[in-house]
């Protein structure tokens, strides 16, 4: 799906001013939509992405809340059930490990479990990303472990056009959605119409065609991909990169269409590189168009340790294009 | 807080209250409703010890005035969240004997069409969210509904039900915490049948239960668990409180759990001796208490309080035949509902 707009203004805005843009439209539209977490008030969080929802909508519908994320998250849940649509903010994305019973056990399961009767129709936006110099803590890349859990619907948008669209879409879910903001993204400009539009959950978009690798990346990892694709072309290779968007649900088709197209693919995400969302994505490949393949799925993930402070080592965890680049010659083989 | 000061109804700071708002209509039914309970639970053995029923089940009998003392006092609207021990929450909130013994049973009928058990029986229909496996599990879920009741205006209460082991959770204080600064209407209702499953609460429980919701500032009382007139009492007046807006109480209700933690766990002396068991049951068995009460009061006679005896044993006799019955969900349900 393109990033067109047509017949409608389209103004450059931050990927910090798309999602508040999208929460400020549906809240708009629909008044069951409110925001609990940690300083999303006047603080807006600490990286202003929440600035002026207060304002607007007041403290009723933007709720401050004690440092406090599985009760917070709990409350948003029994509310989702009970006439609320909540989007609960969890500020950092490693702050997963202290809500997972609230969305793995309670949120995922509530509909099954219930025969089908009760529905959560919440969102958990968070962060995810490296690079910002904030040690192993407030660094991780946490979404392949809400995409491990059925029931849950995990969105990555990599633009300012995506996270509006997703994010609005994810709001009018009636599932728990978890919603991964790239914090290193947020400054990131990106074209925007201002007409209304909403981008449907589990659906790839294709940021750039290629006919001699496919570049499967996710979140920040697009930035990189298109960067190390630039870099292909002028070396003769022509790549193309898809941003699966969704980890779930994933669109598998259009992964293993271009990887049947192209026979070389190379899945780039942030996450640990180990039983992470590459190793997902590239079995999907494998299975779908393992005999268009001309070589293997190669896989590039975030290194296999705790994220270090000192800012050469942390670089150093990340898929860079160099990497991407280097990889995907060995791949054509030229 | 030992086992030897924790005595049948010691604990009993508003005792044998009158609840002069109960007629003797309602304190048939809730004679009818407590022994529902009774018999539903023997039935649930039964099936266990039949090898009829999949896995496990954890029965709630002795705490049978809990439950429906209070859901006595909610309106058909409010919500309430139930535990792994949950028959007696359900029930009492409303559901149907026959739709729950499928639900144990796996059957297609059952409130969640199977896929629940006993340890997941959730009713929209009842106000009820659901039961939850993880101890402390619905504490969020519980207060979330309260704040959605206060967001919407529509003036209703949730009453969370859990163990004692419950207050083990930090989760629980979390949101105790937010219902209190947000003054959300919710009863935080501890059932303390004195048992964290086989280890007694008070090698598990620091201080006093009720200094935990006073740290909150939230008003908490503790009931004699076995006199549904007294839990009715005091839950009537938490309710009223919740609903006038001026936020949450906490409920602790001294009860006991007359079977194992669950149905297999029958050879229990070596954590908790039989003669306590058979004092509670024989000194302050809530259904007793409450028929002898009746009959005292000359508000029934025992032939009407047998015959009701009578009525329930044949429903809950059809409806294990009915959940019996029942079809298997097919399979091309297992991987249906699990997204809306």
């Amino acid at each position: 799906m393109p990033n067109t707009a047509t017949q409608t203004e389209v103004r450059e805005v931050t990927f910090a001013e798309a999602i508040r843009e999208a929460l400020a439209e549906e809240m708009r539209r629909d008044s069951r939509v409110c925001i609990l977490g940690e300083d999303v008030a006047e603080a807006g969080t600490p990286f202003k992405v929440l600035s002026g929802l207060v304002e607007e909508f007041g403290k009723q519908r933007v709720m401050d809340t004690p440092i406090s994320e599985p009760g917070f998250t709990g409350i948003g849940v029994g509310a989702a059930m009970t006439g609320l649509r909540p989007v609960v903010d969890i500020m950092f994305g490693d702050f997963l490990t202290l809500i997972m019973d609230q969305i793995v056990n309670q949120a995922a399961k509530i509909h099954y479990m219930s025969g089908g009767t009760w529905k959560v129709p919440m969102v958990l936006r968070t962060t995810m990303g490296a690079s910002r110099r904030s040690a192993a803590q407030h660094s991780q890349s946490l979404h392949a472990w809400p995409a491990h859990i059925p029931g849950l619907k995990v969105v990555l948008p990599s633009t300012p056009y995506d996270a509006k669209g997703l994010l609005k879409s994810a709001i009018r879910d009636d599932n728990p959605v978890i919603f991964f903001e790239d914090k290193m993204m947020y400054r990131l400009k990106g074209p925007v119409p201002t007409e209304e539009y909403t981008i449907p959950l589990g659906v790839a978009d294709i940021k750039r065609e290629g006919t001699d690798i496919t570049l499967v990346a996710t979140s920040s990892m697009v930035q990189v991909a298109l960067g190390a694709a630039k870099m292909l072309e002028e070396s003769g290779i022509s790549a193309e990169v898809i941003d699966p968007r969704t980890m779930w649900p994933l669109d598998e088709k259009t992964l293993i269409e271009s990887a049947k197209k192209t026979s070389h693919v190379i899945v780039i995400d942030e996450g640990y590189y180990r039983y992470g969302v590459t190793a997902e994505i590239a079995s999907v490949i494998a299975e779908g168009a393992f005999y268009n393949l001309d070589g293997p799925v190669k896989r590039i993930g975030a290194m296999h340790v705790p994220i270090p402070f000192s800012p050469p080592l942390e670089d150093a965890t990340i898929p860079s294009e160099e990497q991407v680049f280097e990889a995907a010659r060995e791949l054509c083989g030229k | 807080m030992s086992t030897a000061t924790q005595r049948p109804g010691a604990n009993a700071a508003t005792g044998s209250q009158p609840s002069p708002q109960l007629s003797k209509d309602q304190l048939l039914g809730i004679y009818r409703r407590m022994y529902s309970i009774r018999q539903f639970e023997e039935h649930a053995n039964d099936l266990y010890l039949r090898a009829l029923m999949p896995g496990l089940t954890h029965l709630y009998e002795g705490e049978e005035a809990v439950a429906v003392g209070i859901c006595e006092a909610l309106r058909p609207d409010d919500y309430v969240t139930s535990t792994h021990r949950g028959h007696g929450h359900c029930l009492a909130k409303g559901a149907k004997p026959d739709r729950m013994f499928a639900e144990l049973l796996g059957k297609e009928a059952g409130y969640c069409r199977g896929k629940g058990g006993s340890m997941h029986i959730a009713d929209p229909a009842t106000g009820n969210l659901g039961a939850n496996a993880i101890v402390g599990g619905s504490a969020g879920i519980a207060t979330g509904a309260a704040f959605a009741a206060k967001q919407l205006g529509n003036g209703r209460v949730c009453v969370c039900f859990f163990g004692e082991g419950a207050l083990g959770q930090g989760v629980l204080y979390e949101v105790m915490n937010m219902a209190q600064l947000w003054k959300l209407p919710v009863i935080y209702t501890c059932e303390n049948n004195m048992y964290n499953e086989y280890t007694h609460y008070s090698e598990t429980t620091a201080g006093e239960i009720l200094a935990r919701p006073a740290a909150f500032g939230i008003p908490g009382e503790s009931v004699d668990g076995q006199d549904v007139r007294a839990v009715n009492a005091v839950a009537s007046r938490m309710l009223a409180r919740a609903r006038a807006g001026e936020g949450p109480s906490f409920l602790l209700c001294n009860t006991y759990r007359y079977r194992g933690h669950h149905v297999g766990d029958i050879n229990r002396e070596y954590y908790r001796a039989k003669q306590e068991e058979q004092r509670w049951s024989t000194e302050r068995d809530p259904i007793k208490l409450l028929a002898d009460w009746l009959i005292q009061q000359k508000l029934a006679a025992t032939p009407e309080l047998e015959r009701i005896q009578s009525e329930v044993n044949a429903e809950m006799k059809a409806a294990v035949e009915f959940a019996i019955a029942a079809p298997y969900p097919p399979i091309n349900q297992v991987d249906q509902d699990v997204y809306a």
